[in-house]
């Protein structure tokens, strides 16, 4: 587990801060006395360190884009529209829109306040932990970042150790485009993290597997801190007969195989009809040629599994049901081919494990109700996806299940929409980011009502002693519409 | 735990009972394990863990038409059934959420002499106070709710980017499925109702808690408040820390808890398990700083009405005053002069005056007395678990009443010399529910505000930012986390389910992001993103 990124050799693995030799518990003691001062409070101090993000992506996009390609092969495409686009999009979001966030939000007053102001602050948590994975290294890191830093937090960023190169980068190069007293990064393995959340913070923030999310919010239990966890899960995609199957195959295969599959979010498995199936195959077979020509092992368009392990554990599921495209897998250079499955048992572990790969099951149903049991009776997903070109049928599969978000003939293409929360429900996860949301989620909403010094008169009315005459008039003027007197 | 076990001599059922199942007919608890066989109920589970293991017990199922046919489903059985309704979509239309509100203002209604009745034997609470904190708090929150429903309910259309002007985008705020909510004695009413109102506008089915403490008003819950709700999505689960603590390790969609950060941390450790949601309304200390700038007479009117209220047992109330020995020196006869006002030369003879909610926190509370000097009251009588309003001084931070919550009619004030050792007193204890500040300079009070965290913050008075439902209650830190009241309740309840519609057309558009991945596509996508700055279009 050392070898997880510990710098210097330590025998027993130690959690370590990236930076400086202090120990942890140093580290988060001096990013508390930043916070207390108040140094991270003021719009300046925030600005200052957005601003700082996104001269990071700027400035170092050629060695990010490197990193990106040697854990992943991530194609420089998509690193360029998954990961620096939607992180450069919420800092310049962030950057237009703080003032706007910081101010109080005044709330509706009732006859008795109306001389009092009232109002919800948006505060600051303190110190903010965050947890990334592998999958979007860059991503999963900036963009709760951006959030935590607007709302004026210290931030503790937890990089994935496993995208070893991006690991790198994130603790050599970033640190330096922020102020040091109020952000660090620690690095390690499940070991350090285990150590790491021993400690107290104001706000953990967590994307991973639901297994370590029940460990992470274990831990925060201890010491009552608020969470959000990003979970992932299977994701539905139901193609109703009523489609066009080659429009169906492009945005399928698109969202699938994009990252080699390795996306949270992505569509899992297909929910079709045999007629549809019979359809849908030549379609995908065709459009994966098209996407990644004849031999998809030399496309430069596709990526690689992030490890060994992972790899193993994809190819093992390449033995569920029967191979109907692709189905190719090379160890050496750890790729598995655009593979789409069929005739799959419910029972096999392809529809057991969240998928996390280039492969697409295809599970048959003959009815929208079917397809509609068929996936309520399994955990909530984080995505959920319903092909058709009948509105009924859409609003129907929306109507009557339920997941962290929802995209009709389309994949996750509503990410890109900071507009829209992006969180999960259930066993994919709790709470929700991105844009303004994050700027919520890493802030205390405090409720605030600021009254008069004098008046005192006026108060006489809910003094005890409460005669006769005082109970009638508190019951009149609690009447329906208010409850002022309190 | 599914299944009731055998069941010791003299039926524990007592912890047991909870609603009873008719199809949305009133029925009448009788029979084995009605709430009226519990003539041995111990008080206090709390303290007293049963040395039996007494099986949990869900409700009451009784035959829709042969009354004296009861029969017992176990708490799984119970939570099923829940379950089922809620995946049949039953509890969605908004009919039948605005059928259920109503219910509950009925409930308020019908019996409010009887819950009034029930809080006087639990906590002697003067009808005013029932009026101004249980009664009108629930009710208001229900007209809200019945008034608002449709709005709350409506999908949140969002701001779209230049390559999704075709979709649409919007935010569907959905029930989460299964609710537990757990409730502490001291507002037994409020803190049933008021997250209830929220939870079953949200369209959720609600497992409901109540506190085996304040066991009249739980009696009172437990008999009448199922047969104003539709029993296929409301149950209620009855018991102490042990029930609870088997009743959370079935599954729950959510979990609103309102108690101690002890148990709270309890709660969550549960829910983690499943993964689950959950509120915690917690309490904590929460300071009072008086500024020497201050008119003593209007602080200790509204000080002491804050602190007294309910007996003290309200966990937002002021726990502690921080001021100057000079104001201290203006206050302390005020405050005599106020507390004679509102409740007489002797207070344990004023109506308007509650009791303390039972035998160990009576003890706790006489103990706490001993602290610091006595300046005002200090009186106790066991055997009316009366303790006198209180004003202690010369108190060290190291005491018991500095240590913890105290919960009951004592007032601590410990001095500090200015408005930065006040902060930093503040600062260096867990983050209380509830922070105040008296001053007659709006800038003090600011100062404060800003240099300060807790759960809500009231500048010259007391806990009125929870009587509005355009604030957020809820804590922070060790007080807790989320909030609710009004339309917070319903968010807090429902999940915000991002969604984009979009149609099959325009594939051709659509296809310039996909791979092979060209330059010249890619400068594309580039450009048209960068065109908006807060629009990612095309992927």
């Amino acid at each position: 587990m050392s070898v997880k990124g510990v710098k210097g050799a330590v025998k027993q693995p130690r959690l370590e801060p990236a930076q400086g030799m202090d120990s942890v518990g140093d580290t988060l003691q001096r990013l508390r006395e930043s916070f207390s001062a108040g140094r991270t409070r003021p719009a300046e101090f925030r600005v200052t360190q957005l601003k700082g993000l996104g001269r990071f992506l700027r400035d170092n996009k050629q060695l990010l884009q490197e990193a990106l390609a040697r854990d992943l092969r991530k194609s420089a495409f998509e690193a360029d529209i998954s990961e620096f686009l939607m992180c450069q999009m919420e800092v310049t979001l962030a950057l237009k829109n703080l003032h706007t966030w910081m101010k109080d939000e005044p709330a509706t007053k009732n006859l008795l306040m109306l001389l009092s102001s009232t109002f919800i602050r948006k505060e600051p948590f303190g110190l903010v932990l965050i947890i990334t994975p592998w999958n979007y290294p860059l991503n999963l890191s900036l963009v709760p970042l951006v959030g935590a830093l607007a709302a004026g937090n210290c931030v503790v960023l937890k990089p994935s150790e496993i995208s070893t190169s991006t690991e790198k980068v994130l603790t050599e190069v970033l640190p330096q485009y922020l102020d040091q007293s109020c952000f660090a990064v620690m690095l390690g393995g499940p070991e350090e993290t285990g150590q790491l959340l021993e400690h107290k913070f104001d706000y953990i923030f967590f994307t991973g597997s639901p297994r370590v999310g029940r460990i992470v919010m274990t831990a925060a239990a201890k010491h009552l801190t608020p969470i959000t966890l990003e979970l992932g899960g299977k994701n539905p995609c139901y193609v109703d007969d009523n489609c066009d199957p080659e429009t169906v195959a492009n945005r399928v295969a698109f969202f699938r195989y994009f990252n080699t599959g390795q996306t949270c979010v992505a569509p899992d498995y297909v929910l079709c009809s045999p007629e549809m199936q019979e359809r849908l195959l030549p379609a995908l077979q065709s459009t994966i040629a098209r996407f990644f020509g004849e031999d998809p092992q030399s496309s430069p368009n596709l990526g690689r599994i992030i490890n060994d392990k992972h790899f193993q554990r994809l190819q093992g599921l390449l033995g569920c049901g029967r191979v109907a495209i692709g189905g190719q897998s090379d160890q050496s250079d750890r790729y598995i081919a655009p593979t789409v499955l069929v005739d799959v048992q419910e029972t096999e572990p392809v529809m057991q494990e969240e998928i996390f790969g280039p492969i697409l099951p295809i599970v048959n149903v003959r009815s929208l109700d079917e397809a509609i049991d068929f996936i309520n009776r399994r955990e909530k997903p984080l995505a959920l996806y319903a092909f058709s070109k009948s509105n009924k049928v859409v609003n129907e599969m929306l109507d009557r299940t339920s997941s962290g978000t929802f995209g009709s003939n389309d994949g996750f293409t509503y990410l890109t929409l900071p507009s829209l929360p992006l969180g999960g429900v259930g066993n994919s996860g709790m709470g929700r980011y991105h844009g303004k949301f994050s700027f919520n989620t890493f802030s205390h909403h405090r409720a605030c009502l600021l009254s008069p010094p004098g008046l005192e008169k006026l108060n006489d009315i809910h003094y005890p002693p409460y005669p006769d005459w005082k109970q009638r008039l508190v019951r009149w003027s609690l009447g329906p519409q208010s409850c002022t007197l309190l």
